[in-house]
């Protein structure tokens, strides 16, 4: 796929970039951070193989439909608070969560509650959390951006029901 | 900003200053036993609905995509070091610190809109930024600005699968958004934490 070649070239580009701006400072400071980048992956490998190897299982048990389900015709506030909450249980990578936001337009679902369920999803679907947030940052600082998150995908709501649809 | 923050010496002006010591991670931590549980919980619904078969198709796709994603977090890992050692710890409590105000902010949301890759990257280069010397609120603009209006997904899933429009007007209404969780998470940080927020003034 093209796009993450793409990404994958972004990225490397951006490792070699800051990692020459590290040599410039000396090979010691270059040393030292490759030392420190590489223990880090080498611990958190373990944890990334839990969770993505994990996670198809997780993804196993909880099916699509019910998702989908939540994210009913209910056009009200009420509609946009189970999309948050379907938004936040969504297992799997973004190919389930935008295929279910699109599921859901198609099928009716409002505007702002889809918007909602893509925003709630991109803030704190649980299984992001767990498989690369919590893993790679403090615990404390992930729990609190979570849960500073919460009221935004309403926000999100609020604006689309402003300015209506594109 | 974390509970780690105290053993990262004093910043120094030079590069040539001594490399920080490695950041502390413990192993296995409750996290990792509440998603070890949850997955073997999971796993074993499967067995019991699909049988062997079932439960060894979702290990060999799993691992397959494993193996896909280990170089980039890899670089991940790297970035994230790279910038943690090559930005200057007085800079970066200046302009993302407790006291950068909304111009912090601003740069937390750009710096997150404009970061290449996927989670692998952005949560190792936010960890970065808090160990030298970014606070919670520019933090969280960051996370929230690379998950919300970073390209990324939306160039490599969004567009593809929600289509175009969609995405586009996805992407202005959370325009704000990161800049709002941001102070919304300053605001309530020097609440919920004054004494540690006092001691970030102090230092």
């Amino acid at each position: 796929m093209s796009a993450a070649l793409l990404i994958d070239i972004l990225l490397w580009g951006s490792v070699l970039g800051v990692g020459l701006i590290a040599f410039r400072r000396g090979p010691p400071v270059f040393k030292a951070s490759l030392r420190e980048g590489s223990m880090d992956f080498i611990n958190i490998v373990p944890r990334i193989a839990l969770g993505v190897i994990g996670s198809g299982y997780i993804a196993a048990i909880i099916p699509q439909e019910m998702i989908t389900g939540w994210l009913g015709p209910d056009s009200g506030w009420l509609g946009v608070a189970t999309a948050v909450v379907a938004g936040a249980a969504t297992p799997g990578g973004p190919v389930i969560g935008f295929s279910i936001g699109t599921v859901a337009l198609k099928s009716g679902g409002g505007m702002p509650q889809v918007v909602a369920y893509v925003v709630a999803w991109a803030l704190f679907a649980f299984q992001r959390v767990i498989l690369w947030e919590i893993p790679f940052m403090p615990a404390r600082f992930v729990w609190f951006r979570c849960a500073v998150s919460v009221p935004f995908p309403f926000v999100a709501a609020a604006i689309a029901m402003v300015i209506g649809k594109p | 900003m974390s509970e780690r923050s105290p053993k990262i010496p004093a910043p120094a002006e030079d590069a040539e200053s001594e490399p920080r010591p490695g950041r502390v991670r413990k192993p296995i931590g409750w996290s990792t036993i509440i998603i070890a549980v949850l997955v073997a919980v999971s796993a074993a619904l499967v067995w019991r609905r699909d049988g062997t078969d079932g439960v060894l198709d979702i290990l060999t796709h799993d691992l397959s995509l494993f193996s896909g994603i280990l170089p980039r977090v890899l670089a991940g890992c790297l970035l994230g070091a790279f910038i943690s050692e090559i930005l200057p710890h007085e800079k970066v409590s200046r302009s993302l610190g407790p006291k950068s105000g909304l111009m912090g902010l601003l740069i937390g949301t750009a710096f997150g809109a404009i970061l290449p890759g996927g989670p692998f990257t952005a949560y190792p280069v936010a960890s970065a930024l808090l160990a030298v010397g970014a606070d919670f609120g520019a933090t969280i603009a960051m996370v929230v600005s690379w998950t919300l209006i970073g390209y990324g997904r939306a160039v490599a899933w969004e567009i593809p699968i929600m289509g175009t429009d969609f995405t586009l007007w996805r992407i202005v209404i959370s325009l704000p958004l990161p800049v709002l969780a941001g102070a919304l998470g300053r605001f309530v940080y020097v609440r919920l934490y004054p004494k540690r927020a006092s001691d970030e003034d102090a230092a």
